[in-house]
């Protein structure tokens, strides 16, 4: 027997093989019981062989150079028909040679919605943002852009108002009187116009050729449904929830009312509604575009779900906060845009986020009422004769975009969950 | 008195305009008033539209011959029927996928949602995969993929896949034999619900008996033996009647037998892979809330995984699991409208060709609105009666 070693010769014993490295995680994590071990195997097995057959069929006997449907047949997957249609699939029946407008438009929309994500952009920088985008997305996507006077006009209106309400008690006499000055310009221009005083009188802007909403397909109808139909539900949405914590009974059943039948009939209904009954309730003779009804649609039914995610929001916020505002001596307006909402809004912004997925989702469904959507254009590449006989192709190159374009927004809400929470997570 | 003299110190004198309750009512006769307006504008114009274009008004066109086919009913209908019978016909189709599709769910759901949870890594990961790619996919796609799948990928019924020749696999759905109509089904039928019944009181029986002697019972397998057991018995009792309609191939189709549709196979299978991966999220996260301390401790008590979860979270996990999985099943009722896309004849698409075939939008639409606003009404008061009885009752 040896005596004991000297102390400098000692060394720590590395851990057993199979306790460390990739054998102890796979020990751990795949085969840490007889059960375990099992499942282990018949899965990888099933993962083997569902890859082993997707892969055949995706990549190694697919087609990818066929110029008809015909010499695809036979063979794996006929991805030379996604190759054939995918500026229709993209575009739709946007005029061909044109097709950079649209292209350019979903650039603008997606870099719009990606500057909208990053936190340091979130204040008047987002109005900017905003306008700037939506003006070079729908000037490229119609082609001629007419703003009427009216909306110059209700847009002073509102602004003005939204000044008076929020610097009362604030403002400086002159900053005052231009706010004064705005409301007043706006609502008597207004009153004016619709007495037809003043004429219908527009500016137009008019570098392109002008395309209508019915050419319009693909991936830009779905983005502008989308987004469009999430920009304007966002405010409609916050009055609703308003509405439906405020304690003026008339008010609150309003609301009520609406967000609970909105809630309750399915997405496709109000689509029909829409494309059946809107041209019932207005004067004969108006027409509004099938674009801009199954648009409205949309934004009806978003409302009433945004409505009820930021009433979560305003019930999460303890009650002083509505009191310290009130004993501040602010007003209604004040209190709400000042206090609650900036608080109510951080809390909901994941879950809002998640609601925008399901929107981009949903918009799939107006090619019930004749829309070409992302997904109807992908449905009629299908319909060529040429190439009839390969659903699955054009159904998961759609899925794919689908999913990038989700799986990112629900990986970003994932992000700013934890970003938001910082400040109270331990 | 102190409180009566506080209440009865008269208001501070302030002007109407800053008098806040006087603002608040002329606010909300301005806003009501505003809302009246508009509602009598679109209904003045919607009565002068209709006028102008002739399309009578009222629920008449309900008691019309219909004169439209629909491919799969639940119960008796042809074109000859009205119009009331075919909007019917649509109710029960939307229903029965509706009710399929929330059982399913729940069940495939609930394992995914645990499958997320296990210590193997590779389960972990593949439930993982499953709930990302079916819930960043608009479920549209999936039913006209699956729709196109079964119709295209699928033989003609001539060179239909058969099992033991008496089932069919075809592009026109699966076709196989169906005792043939007897009086003793009635009976059966019957006999079905008298057994869950019985079974409820035996399983009541048990828990009692449970609670005084700590004896276990096995609930659930008494459960189903009464269940299956009585129907059985009333057959065997009628005499055992075992005549079979068996499918058979005559010229391009099966007669014979019983059929799934095509478009209701896609359906279903849409609505319970789409919604099971938002009940899978359900799921995980309601036992994520718990503390770890309660599986930690049914692990200290002996329990295997599996009677851990049975046992101890999933009870637990259920007051959290609740509320969200309510509106999973009204999504599911809703989502089962998107049927209109693939030709499955629910109630939207009933509805649908009634408003094609008679102009009546308006009426249409009601019974649409009624229609789901009740399903989901009933739905919503079932949860929450499930919920009260799960609540943790706090004394």
């Amino acid at each position: 027997m040896t005596d004991a070693m000297p102390a400098g010769d000692r060394k720590p014993i590395a851990p057993p093989v199979d306790e460390t490295g990739p054998l102890g995680w796979a020990r751990k994590n795949l085969f840490s019981s007889w059960g375990n071990g099992i499942t282990t195997i018949v899965l990888l097995a099933f993962v083997v062989w569902v890859l082993d057959w997707f892969l055949e069929w995706a990549l190694f006997t697919a087609n990818f150079t066929a110029t008809t449907g015909a010499e695809c047949r036979g063979g794996g997957a006929c991805w030379a028909l996604i190759r054939e249609k995918f500026r229709y699939i993209f575009f739709g029946s946007f005029p061909y040679e044109q097709h950079w407008r649209p292209l350019f438009a979903v650039i603008a929309m997606l870099a719009m919605l990606v500057l909208s994500a990053d936190r340091r952009m979130w204040n008047w920088r987002l109005l900017v943002i905003w306008g700037v985008g939506s003006f070079v997305t729908f000037l490229l996507m119609f082609g001629q852009l007419h703003i009427p006077l009216s909306l110059i006009l209700a847009v002073a209106l509102i602004a003005g108002g939204i000044g008076l309400a929020l610097r009362s008690g604030l403002a400086t006499p002159s900053e005052r009187m231009a706010y004064y000055a705005l409301v007043g310009i706006g609502a008597v221009g207004l009153v004016l116009r619709i007495a037809g005083v003043l004429p219908s009188w527009s500016i137009a802007i008019a570098p392109l050729s002008y395309v209508e909403t019915s050419l319009w397909g693909g991936l830009p109808v779905t983005l502008i449904l989308a987004t469009y139909g999430l920009a304007f539900a966002f405010p409609y949405g916050i009055l609703l929830a308003l509405g439906r914590r405020s304690n003026l009974p008339l008010i609150k059943g309003l609301c009520v009312g609406f967000i609970e039948l909105i809630r309750g009939v399915p997405l496709i209904s109000l689509l029909i509604m829409a494309s059946v009954m809107l041209p019932l309730f207005l004067p004969s003779g108006t027409t509004i575009d099938k674009f801009l009804r199954a648009q409205v649609a949309v934004i009806l039914f978003a409302g009433a779900y945004i409505a009820e995610v930021i009433r979560g929001g305003l019930q999460s916020l303890p009650k002083g906060q509505f009191e310290a505002a009130d004993a501040m001596g602010l007003n209604y307006p004040q209190k709400t845009l000042l206090i609650i909402l900036p608080q109510a809004l951080r809390v909901v912004i994941p879950p809002l986020i998640n609601t925008f997925i399901g929107f981009f989702k949903d918009t799939s469904l107006v090619l019930i009422i004749g829309i070409f959507d992302f997904l109807n254009t992908a449905n009629q590449a299908l319909v060529d004769p040429n190439w009839a006989g390969f659903p699955g192709e054009v159904y998961l190159f759609a899925a794919f975009v689908y999913f990038i374009f989700c799986y990112s927004m629900s990986r970003y809400s994932k992000y700013l969950e934890l970003e938001l929470n910082k400040g109270t997570r331990r | 008195m102190a409180v009566e003299a506080l209440g009865s110190t008269p208001r501070a004198k302030v002007a109407p305009w800053n008098d806040p309750v006087v603002r608040g009512w002329v606010f909300q006769i301005v806003v009501v008033g505003a809302v009246g307006f508009l509602a009598w504008y679109l209904v003045s114009n919607t009565i002068d539209n209709l006028q102008r274009q002739k399309i009578a008004s009222g629920f008449h066109f309900l008691e019309r011959e219909a004169g439209f086919e629909i491919g799969d009913t639940m119960i008796e209908y042809s074109p000859a029927s009205t119009y009331a019978r075919a909007i019917w016909v649509g109710i029960l189709n939307t229903l029965r996928v509706a009710v399929l599709g929330i059982l399913l769910s729940t069940l495939l759901g609930t394992l995914i949602g645990v499958g997320r949870l296990s210590p193997n890594w590779l389960l972990n990961r593949i439930c993982g995969w499953y709930v990302e790619a079916f819930r960043n996919v608009p479920l549209l796609l999936w039913l006209f993929l699956f729709y196109k799948l079964i119709s295209e990928a699928f033989p003609g019924p001539r060179q239909a896949l058969s099992l033991w020749n008496s089932v069919f696999l075809s592009n026109r759905g699966v076709y196989f034999p169906v005792p043939l109509a007897d009086p003793i089904h009635k009976w059966m039928g019957i006999a079905f619900l008298v057994g869950i019944a019985a079974a409820w009181f035996v399983n009541r029986w048990g828990k009692k008996r449970q609670e005084a002697t700590g004896q276990p019972f096995p609930g659930i397998s008494a459960g189903l033996a009464i269940i299956i057991g009585l129907p059985a018995l009333v057959w065997l009792a009628g005499g055992a009647p075992h005549h079979m309609s068996w499918p058979e191939l005559k010229g391009f189709n099966f007669t014979g037998g019983t059929v799934i549709q095509p478009e209701f196979t896609a359906l279903l299978i849409g609505l319970v892979l789409y919604t099971s991966a938002f009940v899978a999220e359900i799921v995980r996260s309601g036992i994520l809330a718990l503390h770890k301390g309660q599986s930690e401790a049914a692990a200290a008590l002996g329990l295997s995984r599996g009677q851990s979860m049975r046992l101890v979270l999933l009870p637990q996990a259920l007051r959290v699991i609740v509320p969200p999985m309510t509106s999973q099943y009204l999504n599911i009722t809703k989502n089962s409208s998107l049927a209109i896309a693939i030709g499955y004849p629910d109630l939207v698409a009933s509805i649908n060709v009634t408003i094609n075939q008679t102009g009546q939008a308006i009426e249409n639409i009601l019974i649409i609105m009624a229609a789901y606003l009740s399903v989901s009404l009933s739905i919503s008061a079932f949860m929450n009666w499930y919920n009260k009885r799960i609540a943790l009752r706090e004394r």
